[in-house]
């Protein structure tokens, strides 16, 4: 029963990483950018909450009504002002850039809030559970990970059934031709990262409601976030799902092995699929 | 008198330090077809280029309806009737045959053209549409590019080497399919390897050689030793 335990914990807590992830996946399929900064958005995300749950005393679930189009205008103006430029054949500038985005959101996240861990309140939610066949559920884990796939379903939807994700599948597949289409690929990205952002800050919101949080703990998201990106395989949301909950199991059941193995068994889960499935398990990119 | 819907001024085209175009000048006017015929890296594509706005040009190159577009973005440029059917197809390989066309129609301009229209044009493409575009034939996949391009309803549509690697009766088809689809008063450029065909479906022919206008004349006039010099540059 308890390694049953650790298995289902263990995949609702894929859920959140998925969450980390969809953005990251998002925006690799549609435009080949590497997020570095993508952590510390989340992180962002979450200290908006934070603050916008202290000024309004709003509940932090609501609070996504205002951080949500927040960060997604955020991500409009920075993909136009600043992400589109750096664009282009090379790779190497957009992952200097988005480093450099990363140090200075953390910076500015140190002089805004301090580095003094935050936490958000979400009163009974947090220690609420159901118990199912003799296990105890978490509320909150079990509301993220459907959170999860209602957000992925989404997103999938909004690429293969609307006219957005069309033009985003053909802004992926061949830039110039779409522009021949009527698409600036630039507002395209633009979109691109709002929708990004704005799933980063539902996933920024479930981090600060279940775990404290400091400035410094982006690039450790980051890397769970592209762990499971990259066993899931590139351009495969739902594989990103499978992803992030390969990488949840492995963490908690590592974890129930040792408690000080959790971090490390979950690295090592992503080596093996590495080395089994260099394209992940479910590749739609090569 | 009708008026020329496309004009060029001494249009230079650059790859790097590469320079492709020099100084063309040349003009559709309204309801034409044109011909442009070139060997091998003449230029032809890069002209296409220039004028759909994929690549840069300088000041007051272009004019459409008489509006210098050398500055506009292609997408700009899209949105005010020209469309282009892209050397080598150039399908979307992500989305379907329908999808494929349904993006052309994303410019939002009115017109006959839409999906039915495309589907009473080539029917193949009406039983293939749930398909990847990138598991069609060849010929099928040209007829898609096409489709796409009139989806767009245009006022100008730029044709490059549509026969380009297709079996000889798939290029009868769709030679024979031209006539209805740039009628309505549409204006074309047909660039084409095949002289006669070119010829055969134009009113007037310009010959590209090295990035310089060798040749331009009306498509029923122009003589055949014209042509061969004006291709080949020999004297
Ligand atoms: N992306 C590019 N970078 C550098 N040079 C290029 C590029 N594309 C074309 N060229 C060069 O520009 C010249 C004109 O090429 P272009 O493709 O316009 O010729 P074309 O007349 O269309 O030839 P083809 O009949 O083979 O299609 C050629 O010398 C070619 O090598
Ligand atoms: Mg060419």
């Amino acid at each position: 029963m308890d390694w049953l335990n650790a298995i289902v914990q263990g995949t609702l807590l894929g859920g959140l990483y998925a969450l980390f992830a969809a953005g990251l996946s998002l925006i690799f399929g549609v435009m080949r950018l590497v997020n570095i900064a993508h952590g510390d958005m989340i992180i962002l995300a979450a200290y908006l909450g934070l603050t916008v749950t202290t000024a309004t005393g709003l509940h932090p679930l609501l609070a996504l009504v205002l951080v949500v189009p927040t960060m997604g205008v955020i991500g409009y103006v920075l993909q136009r002002g600043l992400l589109n430029q750096t664009l282009g054949d090379d790779l190497l500038p957009p992952l200097l850039v988005t480093f450099g985005l990363s140090v200075i959101i953390q910076n500015g996240l140190l002089e805004v809030y301090s580095a003094d861990p935050q936490k958000m309140d979400a009163g009974a939610l947090e220690t609420a559970s159901v118990a199912v066949g003799g296990l105890n559920l978490g509320v909150l884990p079990v509301l993220t990970f459907a959170v999860a796939v209602a957000v992925i379903w989404g997103l999938q939807w909004t690429f293969y059934h609307t006219a957005l994700g069309r033009a985003f599948r053909a802004v992926s597949d061949n830039q110039d031709i779409a522009q021949l289409m009527g698409l600036n690929r630039r507002h395209i990205f633009g979109v691109a990262m709002a929708l990004a952002l704005g799933v980063t800050a539902i996933a920024g919101i479930l981090l600060g409601i279940r775990t404290s949080f400091d400035p410094s703990i982006g690039g450790g998201r980051l890397i769970f976030g592209f762990e499971a990106v990259i066993i899931g395989g590139l351009g495969n949301l739902w594989g990103t799902l499978v992803g992030g909950v390969i990488l949840g199991v492995a963490q908690t059941v590592g974890a129930k092995i040792d408690p000080g193995w959790q971090i490390l068994s979950g690295h090592l889960a992503f080596l093996l699929i590495l080395a089994i499935r260099p394209n992940g398990l479910f590749p739609r990119i090569s | 008198m009708p008026e020329p819907i496309l004009q060029l001024h001494g249009l230079d085209a650059h790859y790097g330090d590469f320079q492709a175009l020099y100084g063309v000048d040349m003009k559709v006017m309204e309801g034409e077809v044109l011909a442009i015929i070139g060997s091998n890296g003449a230029g032809k594509t890069t002209l296409m280029r220039s004028i759909t706005g994929l690549l840069s040009n300088g000041p007051a190159q272009i004019k459409y309806r008489g509006v210098d577009i050398s500055a506009q973005r292609a997408d700009e440029i899209a949105v005010q009737g020209l469309a282009m059917v892209p050397e080598g197809r150039q399908l979307f390989p992500s989305l379907s045959v329908r999808e494929n066309l349904m993006i052309g129609a994303q410019v939002g301009r009115k017109g006959p053209w839409d999906l039915d229209a495309v589907y009473k044009l080539f029917p193949i493409l009406e039983e293939r549409k749930d398909q990847q575009s990138t598991s069609l034939s060849g010929g099928q996949q040209q007829m898609v590019a096409i489709g796409r391009a009139l989806m767009a309803n245009p006022d100008l549509i730029l044709f490059d080497e549509i026969s380009l690697g297709l079996a000889p009766i798939i290029i009868k088809d769709i030679y024979e399919a031209l006539p209805g689809i740039i009628g309505e008063g549409m204006s074309a450029i047909i660039v084409e390897q095949d002289i006669s065909k070119a010829l055969s479906v134009s009113s007037r022919v310009y010959c590209l050689q090295e990035g310089r206008v060798s040749l331009e004349g009306a498509s029923d006039t122009v003589s055949r030793e014209d042509i061969s010099r004006a291709y080949f540059g020999i004297e």
